[in-house]
């Protein structure tokens, strides 16, 4: 990851940006500060979750992902879609997911790969990962990429929790790849592969490579971009050919519990929503909430990929619009048998990095002086976490105040009564 | 280098608020983080601290927590005013409890936490007086870095 963060995954249009802390006070990691009535994005600390763009009451907050038209490059001479299990959640009365597929034939695309295939695969994977006991539970999933990040910025003591296997697109892009090289005979640089991604954490981890030594895509699209190209394209679809090939595990990914639930086990837990998410790993580090509990699924968004910011539809009615979906669908139509793939095709090609941003020095004596600092200068503050100085929190903005990028003076509500008589 | 604690923290843990139970555990995680503690020793101060502060709200009602970090340990002194404890080594032992049905079903009070508080510091001493309250001393060492 070193999350090369020349990347970025949310970025600000400063004329719409009003300066207020609507932001600022939902990022998760306090990675925004409002500096001369502009919100400001610290990209070592964003984990691409989306709370911001979701939040931003001027629509000044932008998740960045590819254009469509990229898709176009002449450098490709085949072009899968890959798309998310939520993308299905987005459109009315779809009750044959074939539509979906033959749509997006009629936008662009050559062929496509639904990501719920690879979902599946990774479900059978850690059945069989669970039944070979080598697993130290509880798990952690690692699906959801901004919760990934969130441990390697917050939790460096649950990396070791975390389910070492490539995610559901990971393993699509790849296989995708290399059957359109065999079915083609193009160069697997010819094939172009894109996923279409819920959220801003998905590009960001696909674009950058969380866990991938080279990134496996060549682009990661907006659901929503591609809903709207989808939307009259699928309405010209008269009979669809059988293309959609997944089953019930594989689209219930798209909601919260869905990953849990395809692993057969009785003790898991699913949380979604971020402050929940922080929560259960605040629990879980005080080694409590682990008893029995086998399999940990996270998701940053409320309700799962369905809430992902990059979507239209509302997280529940998408997540209802599944259920219906899947109804007849058989339980799993891929099985790791059929795809003939060795172990290491599944697994983690490189642990993903922790982040030492929350570190005040590497010294710990120095660091132990700020600490002192910081918290002498936090007992001045009113302790009202109204973020009008610019930062989230008192403690936030002692922070600031202490590494010198704020003044005291931008607390517009400080005791100065307890200033003077400490200076005098 | 001195002795002398550089941080302290004190904390009043209440008494009659499960929910709120791990609020101190929590400032001292995140003050921990940021001074680039090792993540398994502040896994093992997380936890004497969260299993201290809930046997202060389940038996004594609260109490208070002193948290002492110098560059060398880690001092966590929980100080409440309850019953006390008429037979530590008897506490001591794992499964042992006292802790009300009501507690248990709540999924706390299964006789680990004065094992655990034991198990994960460096050194732990408890003193008790019945009728008057308990305070336990645990120590964590903070290990150099390599």
């Amino acid at each position: 990851m070193s999350i090369s963060k020349q990347l970025h995954t949310v970025t600000l249009d400063t004329d719409k940006c009003k300066g207020c802390v609507a932001c600022m006070k939902r990022c998760p990691t306090e990675a925004i500060r409002v500096r001369n009535g502009k919100a400001q994005i610290h990209y070592e600390k964003c984990i691409g979750c989306g709370e911001c763009v979701r939040i931003c009451p001027h629509n000044a907050k932008k998740a960045s992902f590819d254009d469509f038209d990229i898709i176009f490059d002449k450098k490709y001479k085949y072009r899968i879609a890959l798309p998310a299990p939520s993308l299905y959640g987005q459109f009315e009365h779809l009750d044959n997911l074939n539509y979906l597929a033959e749509g997006l034939l009629k936008i662009g695309f050559d062929d496509i790969f639904e990501v719920a295939r690879g979902a599946e695969l990774v479900s059978e994977y850690t059945r069989k990962l669970f039944e070979s006991g080598k697993l130290k539970t509880p798990v952690i999933s690692t699906a959801c990429p901004a919760i990934v990040e969130l441990i390697m910025i917050r939790f460096h003591n649950l990396k070791d929790r975390l389910l070492n296997l490539l995610t559901p697109a990971d393993i699509s892009a790849k296989i995708a790849r290399e059957e359109a090289v065999r079915k083609t005979g193009y160069k697997p640089e010819e094939i172009g592969v894109f996923f279409i991604s819920p959220c801003p954490a998905k590009v960001h981890a696909l674009k950058t490579g969380l866990c991938e030594n080279n990134p496996v895509v060549d682009g990661v699209l907006s659901s929503s971009e591609c809903y709207f190209r989808l939307l009259p394209a699928m309405k010209k679809v008269e009979n669809p050919r059988d293309l959609s090939e997944i089953g019930v595990f594989g689209i219930s990914w798209a909601f919260s519990g869905g990953e849990a639930a395809s692993l057969l086990k009785d003790r898991y837990l699913a949380a979604d929503g971020m402050e929940n998410v922080l929560n259960v790993l605040k629990e879980l580090e005080n080694g409590k909430l682990a008893e029995g509990i086998e399999f940990i699924e996270l998701n940053a968004c409320v309700g799962g990929c369905v809430g992902g910011v990059l979507n239209v539809e509302n997280p529940f009615v998408a997540k209802a619009k599944l259920m219906s979906q899947r109804k007849y669908l058989p339980i799993s139509k891929n099985h790791l048998a059929s795809y003939n793939r060795p172990d290491e095709f599944y697994v983690w090609e490189k642990a993903p990095e922790l982040q030492d941003v929350m570190r005040l020095d590497e010294n710990l004596d120095v660091a132990m002086e700020k600490l002192q600092r910081i918290n002498r200068i936090t007992e001045l503050l009113p302790a009202l976490d109204c973020g009008s100085c610019g930062a989230p929190s008192c403690r936030a903005f002692a922070m600031d105040v202490a590494e010198g990028t704020a003044k005291l003076t931008d607390c517009h509500r400080i005791d100065l009564d307890k200033i003077l008589t400490l200076k005098g | 280098m001195t002795n002398e604690a550089k941080l302290r923290f004190e904390f009043d843990v209440d008494g009659d608020n499960f929910t709120s139970a791990g609020t101190a555990s929590e400032t001292v995680k995140y003050n921990l983080k940021q001074l680039g503690i090792a993540p398994d020793i502040i896994r093992r101060v997380a936890i004497v601290m969260y299993e201290g502060e809930i046997n202060m709200v389940i038996h004594a009602k609260g109490g208070k927590a002193v948290v002492e970090i110098d560059s060398d340990e880690i001092n966590i002194t929980l100080k409440d005013v309850g019953p006390g404890i008429p037979d530590i080594n008897l506490a001591m032992q794992e499964g042992w409890s006292t802790a009300p049905d009501n507690i248990r079903s709540l999924g706390f009070g299964a006789g680990m936490g004065l094992p655990n508080m034991k198990k994960y510091s460096d050194k732990m001493e408890i003193e008790s007086v019945v009728g008057e309250g308990t305070t336990v001393k645990m120590c964590v060492k903070i290990r150099k870095e390599a």
